[in-house]
């Protein structure tokens, strides 16, 4: 079911269509937090009060408000606020850029047989998730938005408040500040 | 142009999936059913203690939802999500502050939130559940001081049917609520016997009550206080015997210069009559 139909179903039935919704976003809403707050318990409050704030807020709305809700950037809207706010009441601890061990973390489960390609993707994940996590919050949302959760530069404006060539310029200096910190053997690697 | 077959990181502007494939992860599969119940949209059911033995707990995010009796989980929640048309899935336990609210109002303190789900329910049947929670433990009052205290003095027969259909039995205490004619009456969870079970766990006699009842008891009153209140108010039990004088009716009482008790309110049932 595409966010169209789903925003059509949920104006005519919240109820009986809330559990859709639930499924269709409920990764990306972790997933942003994930990587806005760097802490997957964090992460998993902040999607589950998020969904849970939506399904307030829709049921406060006309049913033509609900229809007309971009509901990608609508909800990444409310995760973005509920990360700020986690942020703002309890500051991340400040980490240097450089080689960081994300704590009780479970590898991910991965496709490869090779056990040693999938260990250099984890390491990968988790020196990638560091650096990520190290960028100022200015540069770091607008990156996950566009990079993990995929929304289109209009949306980040939405989501952001902020014109499109604003929050494009955070994107590309969060990225070039990412490739600063990658060690030389990595870049190897990277396209140019 | 990279000339690596598979570059691990890849950071343009317009390539999303380089970063995206790293750092995406799904959330863990409980997340769903934890905003389903935080909605209300689904519930959980545990088991807990009760002088009527283990009773099953439903709850949500708005409330609990019901307590029904049943030898087991599965068809308690079975029937409950039949009832409700919500899924239903069983915990160990209801989370440790319900838990804890649940059996602080079983033993009696009456200044316990416990937030119910009561959607779908009429007006009539909340303020009628709403009444019977100010019923303190260890004391009872007839149908029609509800139906009077509530302002539809005529509907005493509705009361009981609002009671009969509690979802939320024990917590809602619709077994503190007797017939008019002062015997115990029906029960829905589980039928007469339970109600008096509980009754006697609260510290009430049925039978002494049914008997008194019988007897033309309804009301008591004390010649020191000139007051007359329903036998189990607090005020009508600490009044000693030799104080005590019984009654047939609030008129009667009134004509021996007796005025109503105003924390049990005797007067309303008489209104009704």
């Amino acid at each position: 079911m595409d966010d169209t139909e789903l925003t059509e179903r949920l104006a005519r039935d919240l109820d009986g269509t809330f559990e859709s919704l639930v499924q269709a976003h409920v990764n990306r809403c972790y997933a942003i937090a994930l990587r806005i707050l760097g802490d997957p318990h964090d992460a998993e409050e902040i999607a589950q009060d998020a969904l849970v704030r939506a399904y307030g807020a829709l049921g406060g709305y006309e049913p033509q408000r609900i229809r007309e809700l971009r509901l990608r950037a609508w909800l990444a809207t409310i995760v973005v606020n509920l990360c700020r706010n986690r942020v703002r009441r309890r500051p991340l601890p400040t980490t240097p850029l450089g080689p960081l061990v994300e704590a009780g973390r479970e590898p991910a489960a991965s496709d490869a047989t090779d056990p040693s390609h999938a260990a250099a993707a984890t390491a990968d994940r988790e020196h990638l998730a560091a650096l990520l996590a190290a960028l100022p919050e200015r540069y770091r949302i607008p990156v996950v938005l566009r990079h993990v959760d995929d929304l289109s530069y209009a949306e980040l404006a939405e989501v952001l408040g902020r014109p499109e060539g604003t929050v494009k310029a955070q994107v590309s200096r969060g990225l070039a500040m990412l490739r600063a910190a990658i060690p030389a053997n990595e870049l190897e690697e990277l396209t140019a | 142009m990279s000339t690596m077959p598979t570059p691990r990181l890849n950071l343009t502007d317009d390539a999303p999936g380089g970063l995206r494939d790293l750092l995406f992860e799904s959330a863990p599969v409980h997340v769903p059913e934890h905003v389903l119940i935080e909605t209300g949209l689904a519930d959980r059911m545990a088991p807990i203690d009760s002088p009527l033995g283990t009773l099953w707990v439903a709850w949500n995010g708005r409330g609990v939802s019901e307590v029904e009796q049943a030898d087991d989980g599965n068809d308690a929640a079975a029937r409950h999500e039949a009832r409700t048309g919500r899924r239903t899935t069983l915990a160990d336990a209801p989370p440790e502050p319900l838990a804890a609210a649940i059996r602080r109002r079983l033993a009696g303190e009456t200044r316990v939130r416990i937030p119910l789900d009561l959607r779908g329910r009429s007006e009539f049947e909340v303020a009628v559940w709403t009444k019977a929670l100010e019923i303190p433990r260890g004391e009872v009052r007839p149908y029609g001081w509800i139906a009077a205290e509530i302002g539809r003095p005529k509907a005493v027969r509705a009361v009981g049917t609002a009671l009969g259909h509690n979802p939320v039995p024990v917590i809602v205490p619709c077994h503190r609520v007797v017939r008019t004619d002062g015997t115990i009456g029906q029960y829905s969870l589980g039928g007469p016997g339970n109600k008096r079970t509980i009754l006697a766990a609260e510290g009430l006699d049925p039978a002494a009550l049914e008997d008194a009842a019988r007897r033309g008891e309804r009301l008591s009153g004390s010649t020191t206080t000139n007051i007359v209140c329903w036998p189990t108010c607090r005020h009508a039990r600490r009044t000693q015997d030799r104080y005590r004088v019984s009654f047939r009716s609030l008129r009667e009482a009134a004509a021996r210069g007796y005025r109503p008790c105003k924390v049990c309110r005797p007067t309303a049932v008489e209104a009704a009559a």
